[in-house]
């Protein structure tokens, strides 16, 4: 199945082109782009309606059934529809260039974050907290964010169209990308690379909180730690993207569904088979690529190291329940 | 009643095809296969807009549905719209314009159509054999791990581009050796200049095309760490080597189309072009800048900021020449005798949605603006809008401006009239909602997608519907005129080139005595006003 995950609309507000403006830099982009709206307006009047009045005026009739006048060229004309024409391009290139700079550079004091990116979920580690969420950043308002970002896998790229920033994440180098929201809110985050099947489920919630909200949400550490195992996988099964590729209700997929999975015997390409136990379910998110079950293909990437051992015991709990 | 013996009927038989040299011969050829690859890339649009009908799942799976987009633009970029206006009315018009008997190696442009057919039933086997996935740009690492049948599609696109070579170098010895005697380079149809920029941009592009699809397929087969970032490799480098062809290959669509502008204005006006050396020189002013602009395809890929500001700024500039061409086809029309026919429909259709591509080319080149737009619906929209709206425009422009000259037959005006109205107004409802959505946030290549984007998509839907039967009332009433249309006289338009002087269809050789040239292409001064 190729389910839709996320039916939520983040992005409502906004003006007739863009979504909501929230970063501190994203009216200045909206005023550029309206600034270039305006001359493409005008230029296009222009251009259409001398067209439209040339059309009118020297249609051919009975009367008139041959061109009035040979005018070949006027070199003052062509001077003047050249150097206007690249005076504005400059004016629009250098104040493009100047928010350009300011929106690759971050602040000093800027707060770090680092995101990383397989297909087809996203994963947020704070460094000054300790804290990992997957599928949601969460960060405070009026500060400004640097997100150090980084594929395993093939390219990606981060969007998060309120705060008009986008940038690409590839495998072995980081990219960086900042923002300083000005709104507590929810707001929508995409993939915008083109990275396979499940590209357009590859989405995120950025979540903006004041920063009284933001200092509890910290307190409150690890929203995942009180949950209890196999709720906790049912969370991980979305949040960790293991949706993507594996059905609970018992339709093939990409992977093996999950649907009375634990405890049932599994044949596999090497010919050999065994029981799916606790054991098996481990090794197979961490080597995954160690027994491939026959009638599939081995694409799944290791989680080792993205799952701490409490959510590799909650996914097996969920499986469990699954029968 | 008789027909005089002309290249359609002087050999008879399917080998006097298959072996042809006649340059004319080969460009109907071109043409069939051009038309055939533009009603499947068109197929595979109609069917993926479908899909995006509803924010959920529809028709396909998720993988179908990246197989036809992926489809869709491989097919249309590589199997039609590279090759279409040079090898198929360039190849008949070109010599003809220029008073020469054929191109300067016909056995060459034969092998060309045939390295084409080769390179294209190499992509038409991929279709059957797992269709690509991966989009038509390619994008490593995502291509060197996909299931699909990314080497035959890229060996494909390999052997297509031996085949744009070859006619780029055709063309250019053409060009240089075989013009008439009295025709200048400043008395050459314009359409002719846009050739000749058009294959500087070939001969020298091409190649870096072949370089990089070569290193993809070695780096799959053999494992090579070149693109692959698990090898060592760079998938950066491969958006480098992969644009230094592609942003100019845009420009091999975009100048041809160009060139047709320029001699349907000056017919249908009824008037020497305004500011020749102007529109002559852009071009080749266009096809040098395109070399150095790729960049812009990376501007939020990790690319250094200083290499992106250079980018931008070189970007910019192609905006003049371009500006250039508009303003002096519409200072063209000044004063003119114009008449609404056919062909000058699609100018204006050109002129329209060209322009329309260009201001959001403007856009899409400001390097903040760039960051939110990229790889949005903005791009798929100011893509089309260029391509469709400008190529496809005046290539149909053309294909009806020189029908009769082609076939000696006349088509019905009526009909030609109602297709360009519905592919004017499909056009725009389909890709101008695109605008929308992608300023809006919506990113490209999404099988599903928001709720709140539905309005606009369905609408887009609709518009495919309303632009495909434009095109296929045009290529209907086409195929009728060629079983009953009207005889065409030798020169329906009252144009000046060279082409309109010989008889419809023309005999093989061309010319029955080799004309002499002495003044500009478009002397309209002696026109004494047509007859219709």
């Amino acid at each position: 199945m190729d389910t839709k995950l996320q039916t939520e609309n983040l992005m409502d507000n906004g003006n007739f082109w863009f979504p909501e403006a929230v970063s501190t830099f994203a009216t200045n982009v909206d005023t550029l782009y309206s600034f270039i709206m305006f001359l493409s307006y005008l230029f296009f009047g222009i251009i259409i309606a001398a067209t439209i009045y040339f059309l009118v005026k020297y249609r051919k009739t009975p009367q008139h059934r041959k061109a009035l006048k040979h005018i070949t060229h006027n070199n003052l004309l062509e001077i003047t529809w050249t150097v206007i024409p690249l005076f504005l391009l400059m004016v629009i290139f250098f104040w493009g260039f100047k928010d350009y700079l300011n929106m690759n550079i971050a602040p000093g004091d800027s707060q770090e974050i680092r995101v990383t990116a397989k297909k087809w979920v996203w994963d947020f580690y704070y460094p000054d907290t300790g804290l990992t969420t997957s599928s949601e950043l969460t960060v405070p308002v009026n500060k400004p964010i640097k997100l150090i970002m980084s594929s395993v896998d093939v390219l990606h790229s981060f969007f998060i169209p309120n705060m008009r920033v986008k940038k690409d994440l590839i495998p072995n180098r980081y990219t960086t990308v900042w923002f300083e929201a000005i709104k507590p809110g929810k707001y929508q985050i995409f993939c915008t690379e083109y990275c396979g099947k499940d590209h357009s489920n590859m989405l995120a919630t950025l979540t903006v909180l004041s920063e009284s909200d933001y200092q509890e949400w910290v307190k409150a550490g690890d929203p995942n730690k009180s949950l209890p195992l196999d709720q906790l996988g049912q969370k991980l099964y979305t949040d960790k993207g293991c949706v993507a590729c594996h059905s609970i209700d018992g339709t093939t997929n990409i992977g093996p569904t999950w649907k009375g999975l634990y405890q049932s015997n599994r044949t596999f390409t090497s010919g050999e088979s065994h029981i799916a136990d606790d054991n098996y379910l481990r090794e197979s998110m961490v080597k995954p690529m160690e027994e491939i079950v026959e009638g599939f293909q081995g694409v799944m990437p290791t989680f080792a190291g993205s799952l701490s051992d409490r959510e590799i015991d909650a996914i097996i709990e969920y499986i469990k329940k699954i029968k | 009643m008789t027909q005089h013996k002309n290249y359609l009927n002087e050999f008879k038989g399917i080998k006097s095809w298959l072996f042809t040299l006649d340059h004319k011969r080969i460009g109907i050829m071109y043409l069939a296969f051009i038309t055939f690859s533009f009603f499947l890339g068109g197929l595979f649009a109609v069917l993926l807009r479908l899909e995006l009908l509803t924010p959920d799942t529809l028709f396909f799976t998720a993988k179908q549905y990246n197989q036809l987009f992926t489809l869709h633009g491989a097919v249309m970029v590589f199997l039609f719209i590279i090759p279409s206006i040079p090898a198929s009315l360039g190849n008949f018009i070109l010599p003809l314009q220029i008073g020469a008997k054929d191109v300067a190696f016909p056995r060459l442009n034969l092998a060309s159509f045939y390295i084409y057919v080769l390179g294209a039933s190499f992509c038409l086997y991929s279709l059957f054999a797992g269709a690509v996935d991966t989009g038509w740009t390619f994008y490593t690492p995502y291509s060197l791990e996909t299931d699909t049948s990314v080497i035959s599609m890229t060996m494909g696109a390999f052997i297509l581009g031996f085949s744009s070579i070859l006619t780029g170098v055709n063309f250019l010895v053409t060009i240089h050796k075989m013009r008439v005697k009295g025709m200048g380079w400043f008395k050459m149809p314009l359409f002719i200049w846009s050739l000749y920029a058009t294959s500087i941009i070939q001969i020298i592009a091409t190649p870096v095309l072949a370089i990089t699809l070569l290193l993809l397929i070695g780096e799959k087969v053999m494992g090579i760490g070149i693109f692959n970032p698990a090898l060592g490799g760079d998938p950066i480098l491969f958006q480098h080597f992969f644009w230094f062809y592609s942003h100019p290959a845009v420009y091999i669509m975009i100048l041809p189309a160009m060139g047709i502008m320029s001699e349907l204005v000056t017919t249908y006006c009824k008037k020497d072009i305004f500011g020749y050396k102007f529109v002559a020189y852009s071009s080749i002013a266009i096809a040098v800048i395109s070399f150095v602009v790729w960049g812009h395809h990376l501007f939020v890929s990790g690319q250094s900021q200083y290499a992106t500001m250079i980018f931008s700024l070189i970007t910019f500039l192609v905006a003049i020449p371009t500006a250039i061409k508009i303003f002096n086809w519409v200072a063209t029309m000044y004063k003119g005798s114009i008449s609404f026919k056919a062909p000058f429909l699609y100018f204006l259709s050109f002129l329209f949605l060209f322009s329309i591509g260009g201001f959001t080319g403007v856009v899409l080149g400001t390097l903040s603006l760039d960051i939110h737009l990229h790889d949005t619906y903005y791009v798929v929209a100011h893509f089309h809008y260029v391509m469709v709206g400008g190529t496809v425009m005046a290539f149909v422009g053309g294909l009806h401006h020189w029908w009769p000259k082609m076939f000696g037959k006349m088509y019905s005006e009526f009909w030609a009239r109602v297709s360009c109205l519905l592919i004017f107004v499909g056009f725009n409802m389909v890709f101008f909602t695109q605008f929308i959505l992608g300023s809006k946030g919506m990113p490209r290549r999404y099988y599903n997608y928001l709720d709140q984007f539905q309005p606009l998509h369905a609408f887009s839907t609709s518009g495919t519907w309303v632009l495909g039967t434009g095109f296929i009332i045009m290529a209907v009433y086409l195929f009728m005129s060629l079983i009953k249309g009207e005889k065409a006289p030798a020169n329906p338009w009252g144009s000046t080139t060279l082409e309109w002087t010989i008889p419809s269809p023309p005999i093989h050789h061309n010319f029955e005595t080799i004309p002499v040239v002495t003044e500009g292409p478009y002397h309209y001064q002696k026109f004494e006003g047509d007859t219709t």
